[in-house]
């Protein structure tokens, strides 16, 4: 049914066609603690899957995020650069991260599912 | 100026939120403080921290961090080590803590309190700690001496090693320790207490009854206090001053940020065995009466240092972006040499920017010197800054 899917990383993966809208879940934002800063790669960078693509830097630590799938990167959320709380705010929703377009759709099939990724977070 | 070893940071111990598992494995082993379960139940989240189990946050840093300089923030720092050095009068304690330490404790009054290291042969500094004279001449012979809890049995170990005949140095684990930090602690603690105290002093006092030992001291820049009670009274200290409207519970990661923001050293991190109190700019530490006199470990190296300046020189970092630069980061100069090292780095909630400190060759040290720093991001511009970064708002009383 839904069209999400989530890596053990602890980032989620929106798909729309053969694009995919990336960024962490709330339980990274609420391990994370509060985010004060977002590295994005720039607009036209091609990623592999488990390249360190981004970095979040909160008021703890800095964390890579890694793409969770491989593809162009055709737009990144510019909003963050202002407002990086976003990302504690909303995680799933205005603090998404970029979006790509995916190179290899069947990759999406090794990304956990909605009940995957919650028995997972269970588990830890 | 106090904290943790760099052994048991809890950034990299648990702060990783994308690569951490190895906390449950760690918590089987870790010391408690009388405050445990009160921290579980106000949904702290705990990490192993020099030994012991600790508040990292409650509801958020930020948030704890603003409340801290806004309001009150109630810390719990049971995990350092209190001790009572105890020897025969002032005089006899005084002389034999000036052999460890650059400080001047013959002329410390009662009631008073100093910040002073202890140093090795070399100089280098073995624990920053506080020295408390009690405010009665009743146990007079007797300082508390308040250390690191990353150092603490290092520290007895070195102190014991040196006792004289007659002395003693005895460990108050028995006690836990609450800090009271911000604009609203000094109303607070009067509805309770009616110690009256300005900056650095001390006194045997009540609270609500209670049995305690308060001082206005602290390690966030604002005023406030450090309050001692026996282990056994702690959990209805701590639930007194909570049910305070300015009260919160605050944990360590505002807690290193707090002290960050307000300049001072972290031992571990920014202060280690080869780091010296004139590299470290806490030449404050250093008596007037000791520099004429000497007379304590590395003073050879530290009188030269006074006389002809360090090589390099604890400095604040501003950072230009708005990207926090971590410890270890390098800082190069503008001509592209490695200059130095980021010692503390993180995010100030008051400043509302990244904020760092580091030590850099001198001639680099000035405020305002443009630098760059070499982290995981490469190099990014930054500028040497004064410290503090917010300003103390220490009590003085105006008498």
């Amino acid at each position: 049914m839904s069209n999400t899917r989530y890596t053990k990383e602890h980032e989620w993966v929106r798909l729309d066609g053969d694009t995919a809208t990336i960024g962490i879940t709330a339980y990274a934002a609420d391990q994370l603690g509060d985010v004060v800063f977002i590295e994005l790669p720039e607009v036209g960078r091609s990623v592999k899957k488990g390249e360190g693509t981004a970095v979040v830097e909160s008021v703890k630590a800095a964390s890579d995020v890694y793409a969770p799938i491989s593809g162009e990167v055709v737009e990144t959320n510019t909003a963050l650069t202002d407002d990086p709380g976003a990302v504690n705010k909303a995680p799933e929703a205005d603090g998404w991260f970029m979006k790509l377009k995916l190179s290899d759709k069947s990759e999406v099939d090794g990304l956990l599912d909605e009940t995957g990724y919650r028995a997972f977070v269970d588990s830890l | 100026m106090t904290e943790g070893a760099r052994t048991d940071a809890f950034l990299a111990s648990s702060c990783n939120a994308l690569t951490r598992d190895e906390m449950a494995e760690d918590t089987q082993t870790l010391h408690r403080t009388p405050l445990h379960d009160r921290h579980v139940a106000l949904g702290a989240r705990m990490v192993p921290f020099a030994g012991y189990e600790m508040p990292v946050q409650y509801e958020g840093i930020l948030a704890e961090h603003r409340w801290t300089r806004e309001h009150a923030g109630l810390f719990d720092v049971s995990h350092m080590g209190q001790r009572f050095l105890v020897g025969p009068d002032h005089a006899t304690t005084a002389a034999f803590l000036e052999t460890l330490t650059p400080g001047d404790f013959q002329s410390l009054g009662l009631g008073r309190m100093r910040y002073t290291l202890l140093l090795n042969d070399s100089g280098g500094i073995i624990d920053d700690l506080m020295v408390t004279r009690a405010n009665t001449t009743d146990e007079d012979g007797t300082l508390g001496l308040v250390f690191n809890a990353g150092r603490k049995e290092l520290d007895d170990a070195h102190v014991e090693a040196r006792l004289p005949a007659g002395f003693s140095l005895t460990k108050a684990d028995d006690r836990a320790l609450l800090a009271l930090q911000g604009p609203d602690a000094a109303t607070v603690l009067a509805r309770h207490c009616g110690a009256a105290l300005s900056f650095m002093g001390a006194t045997a006092t009540a609270f609500d009854g209670i049995d305690c030992h308060v001082s206005r001291s602290g390690y966030t820049g604002e005023d406030g206090f450090e309050i001692s009670v026996p282990a056994k009274d702690a959990e209805r200290v701590a639930r007194t001053l909570l049910a305070e409207p300015g009260v919160k519970p605050v944990g360590l990661g505002a807690r290193d940020s707090l002290r960050l923001e307000a300049g001072l050293p972290l031992y571990g991190h920014d202060l280690d065995e080869t780091t010296s109190p004139v590299e470290a700019d806490l030449t404050f530490a250093i008596a007037k009466r000791r520099r004429v006199e000497g007379g304590f470990p590395g003073d050879t190296r530290i009188l030269e240092e006074l006389a002809d300046g360090p090589s390099r020189k604890r400095v604040g970092i501003q950072p230009s972006g708005r990207a926090p630069v971590r410890e270890g980061a390098e800082v190069v100069s503008e001509a592209g040499a490695v200059i130095g090292t980021v010692t503390s780095g993180g995010f100030g909630g008051t400043v509302n920017a990244p904020v760092a400190m580091g030590f850099v060759e001198t001639a680099f040290a000035k405020p305002g010197t443009k630098i760059m720093t070499r982290g995981r991001r490469g190099d990014e511009p930054a500028e040497i800054a004064a410290l503090p970064f917010v300003p103390h708002r220490y009590f003085r009383s105006k008498s």
